[in-house]
């Protein structure tokens, strides 16, 4: 297939590795892939603020850089981000529409109908469960609310992970919940948000897991900097990252800050 | 409805908003004297700060915690066991939908055979209005006492201060609403209104606040219900005139009806000669058939039961038979003005039952009052500015849509399928919309416009990620940052932050993929 990668802002400029992994997954199952440089943000950001105005023009770029799709110049358009998908399906025409864009919003829906959050292009578009990635580490993974709820992507991404070879699945309790990210919330509602992430961190921590998976790298960001702040030593990674992975191209497990070494039973202050 | 008896939150003396309080303040006032607000869909400060002085309380976060996970499982395995549950849902949403298109009209269809089996039907615009109608009728009937069952619309207008003032004394005779009433409190969930209590709280203000109770009282559940029954069995039996709300109202029978749990509520529908219903103008139902939908999934919404115990249901009078007057005071106070919001009307279609508050992480971490609102939850956060409208900017109700993460956990259950994680975006854009026009931006407005710039543009968001080889400066060897400044302070406050990439997605690319003479846009 011919599949046109949505970066995602975030992942373009803080988590190269997730579309990157996307690439390299994509490529060795046989497809290949475009980037459309024209490309920027989903818009997901300015809409949840509230700023659909603001948002209008990053929509318009969005349909624009991806309207080929509609033309046949590729098959699809995967994008590495459960809430990226989510706002360009049930949020951009919308956004248009109130705009009194209705040409434009019936484009954005049918560039939509094209568009695919990764597990769902692997499971329902390509047909797989099994990627042949390979990687021998312990996992847990936390599936994401806009994945779960907004897109229902349900069990597809724990279905790849549990084909993967060498890898061990652990369920991370209250898997559902939501880690406390939701955007600007982070900054509008920092203590309640900080206190969800908490939460959410001890969950993490109580698997044992090497490193925990997801399929957005905003609430891997958050739940990161948790796990970072609180040197846990467990790493995160996008699920294209860990799919993309083999025993020939092994994915490296990501740095994560570490318990401090023990002298003598004290912890050494930080 | 059910009561929970299990938790506790601190009241400061003289903290007016009624907003939760950090613990440790004044533990020789667990109480009252707390003036009720002047208005109870309006109360206090903003989301933010009222929902950080919550989190100071962790006893109340751990049992806030436990009894939300706990009647989530009730609830869930009760749903899960009905086969048709979603068909159950859309029927919920497509009959509420029908109802708010034809409303002018059914509610008339309601008036006209309520007053053709004997009742008289009262139109209120607002909560002063309803008050009025409600002291004037109580006034008629030559008492000052009266009996209260459950009921959100009754909170929502401050039906019991007013009666007070009217020189009426109103009694809750839901045990929970009597203990928020006792308490001079405001109810912080919609179904278990004193969730925020615990037993010896409870104990103390019945051993404070209610005459007839017993002086060796425990804080044992069955002791605590007990000593309230007795109280309220006398009251039941001298009250002359009862004031109910209503779940649901048939149009084309003219049929009211109050689901519960206690039997307080079929004592009052029952016992008095006279009985008042106020009710908000969305509880109609176009048909009696309709009912049966409601009436299997709102108690395994609210109470996580599959049938409620009591359902009473009543039609005008019946000579001999119950109250031999029946008046029913139809509520706007503001249901007209989010009617008129073809997006935001959703939130009319509210049953009340408050599931969405228990699935909810954000109210389970911050509990009912810090919304401000008698209605708190997502469906306060829609709900409540809707019906009050905004006050301008600095409106602590506008606060309200940006108290949720967008989870779509409270959507997941609700019974009527109101898509509130949309409908709390479609509020936000209205604050956004209000701000905008005024004459100095608010810091999010100039932030936000700016990012448009940015990012509507491959070229210039390019450019911008070059910018941010600051971050990476300050990240250090480390790749994350420990420390910002304000306002990015409220991030690393309790996160770090990695530092952008070296190298950017859409540099890799174009080194990886594209050879000299090949077109770099698509």
């Amino acid at each position: 297939m011919r599949i046109a990668l949505t970066a995602t802002c975030v992942a373009d400029s803080m988590f190269p590795q997730a579309p990157r992994a996307t690439v390299r997954l994509l490529e060795r199952l046989g497809h290949e892939v475009f980037f459309p440089a024209s490309q920027a943000c989903c818009g997901q950001m300015h809409i949840n603020t509230g700023y659909m105005d603001e948002a209008v023009p990053v929509v318009r770029n969005h349909v624009e850089s991806f309207s080929p799709v509609l033309d046949g110049e590729w098959d699809a358009v995967v994008v590495p981000s459960g809430s990226c998908t989510g706002s360009i399906r049930h949020q951009q025409g919308m956004v248009c529409r109130r705009a009194g864009e209705d040409a434009l919003g019936a484009r954005a829906d049918a560039v939509a109908a094209k568009t695919y959050e990764l597990s769902e292009l692997l499971v329902d578009v390509l047909g797989l469960s099994d990627v042949g990635a390979h990687f021998a580490h312990r996992v847990t993974f936390h599936p994401t609310c806009h994945s779960l709820r907004m897109l229902g992507v349900g069990d597809r991404p724990e279905r790849l992970l549990r084909a993967v070879a060498g890898l061990e699945l652990v369920d991370l309790p209250g898997a559902d919940g939501c880690c406390g990210f939701g955007g600007t919330f982070a900054l509008k509602n920092a203590p309640t948000s900080a206190a969800m992430l908490d939460d959410k961190v001890a969950a993490v921590r109580s698997t044992a897991a090497e490193v925990l998976v997801a399929g957005d790298y905003s609430c891997l960001m958050h739940i990161g900097g948790g796990l970072s702040r609180q040197h846990a030593g467990i790493g995160t990674m996008h699920l294209a990252e860990v799919l993309a992975s083999t025993v020939d191209d092994p994915t490296p497990l990501p740095h994560a800050p570490a318990p401090r070494t023990r002298t003598a039973g004290a912890e050494v202050s930080r | 409805m059910s009561t929970y008896l299990g938790l506790p939150t601190l009241r400061r003396k003289g903290d007016a908003g009624g907003r939760a309080t950090p613990s440790g303040t004044r533990p020789d006032e667990p109480f009252g004297p707390v003036p009720h607000p002047d208005d109870p869909l309006r109360w206090g400060e903003t989301f933010p700060q009222a929902a950080r002085a919550a989190l100071g309380n962790d006893q109340m976060r751990a049992n806030l915690g436990h009894a939300t996970s706990t009647i989530r499982a009730k609830r869930a395995s009760v749903v899960g066991e009905v086969p048709d549950w979603e068909a159950l849902r859309d029927a919920g949403a497509a009959i509420k939908t029908h109802v708010m298109a034809g409303l002018p009209d059914l509610l008339e269809e309601l008036e006209r055979n309520v007053t053709a089996r004997g009742g008289v039907v009262h139109w209120a615009r607002d909560a002063a209005e309803a008050n009025r109608i409600v002291a004037e009728l109580v006034r008629a009937a030559g008492v000052d006492e009266v009996v209260k069952v459950k009921s959100m619309a009754t909170q929502e207008i401050g039906l019991n201060e007013a009666l007070a003032e009217a020189g009426i004394a109103a009694t809750e005779t839901d045990l929970a609403e009597l203990i928020v009433q006792l308490a001079d409190d405001m109810p912080s969930h919609i179904l278990v209104p004193a969730i925020h209590r615990n037993r010896e709280e409870i104990r103390r203000i019945f051993l404070e606040r209610m005459a007839d109770a017993p002086a060796d009282l425990t804080d044992a559940p069955r002791e605590l219900a007990m000593a309230a029954r007795a109280h309220l069995r006398r009251k039941f039996l001298t009250a002359k005139v009862a004031i109910s709300g209503a779940n649901f109202a048939v149009a084309d029978t003219g049929t009211l009806s109050v689901v519960e749990s206690e039997g307080n509520g079929r004592m009052c529908l029952t016992l008095p000669e006279t009985l008042i219903t106020v009710m908000g103008i969305e509880k109609l139902v176009p048909t009696f058939t309709d009912l049966e939908v409601f009436l299997q999934t709102l108690p395994r919404s609210s109470t996580g039961e599959r049938m409620n115990p009591y359902t009473s249901l009543w039609t005008g009078v019946t000579p001999g038979d119950g109250p031999q007057k029946f008046h029913l005071v139809l509520l706007d106070n503001g249901r007209t003005r989010a009617l008129a919001d073809d997006v935001g009307r959703a939130a009319l279609h509210c049953i009340r039952c408050s599931a969405c508050l228990n699935v909810c992480p954000v109210y389970e971490r911050v509990g009912g009052h810090a919304y401000g609102s008698v209605y708190p939850g997502p469906i306060g956060a829609v709900l409540t500015p809707q019906l009050t409208g905004s006050s301008g900017h600095g409106d602590p109700n506008s606060s309200l849509p940006f108290a949720s993460t967008l989870c779509g956990a409270c959507y997941d259950v609700c019974p009527v399928k109101i898509d509130i994680p949309s409908l709390l975006v479609h509020l936000r854009a209205r604050v956004a919309d209000e701000d905008r026009g005024r004459r100095v931006p608010t810091g999010w407005g100039a932030a936000m416009k700016a990012a448009s710039a940015v990012m509507s543009d491959g070229g210039r968001f390019a450019l911008a990620e070059k910018g941010t080889v600051v971050a990476r400066i300050l990240a250090g060897r480390k790749g994350y940052v420990r420390h910002l400044p304000f306002p990015a302070s409220a991030w690393t406050a309790s996160r770090d932050l990695p530092a952008p990439a070296k190298q950017t997605f859409r540099d890799w690319w174009a080194k990886e993929h594209e050879q000299p003479g090949e077109r770099s846009d698509r």
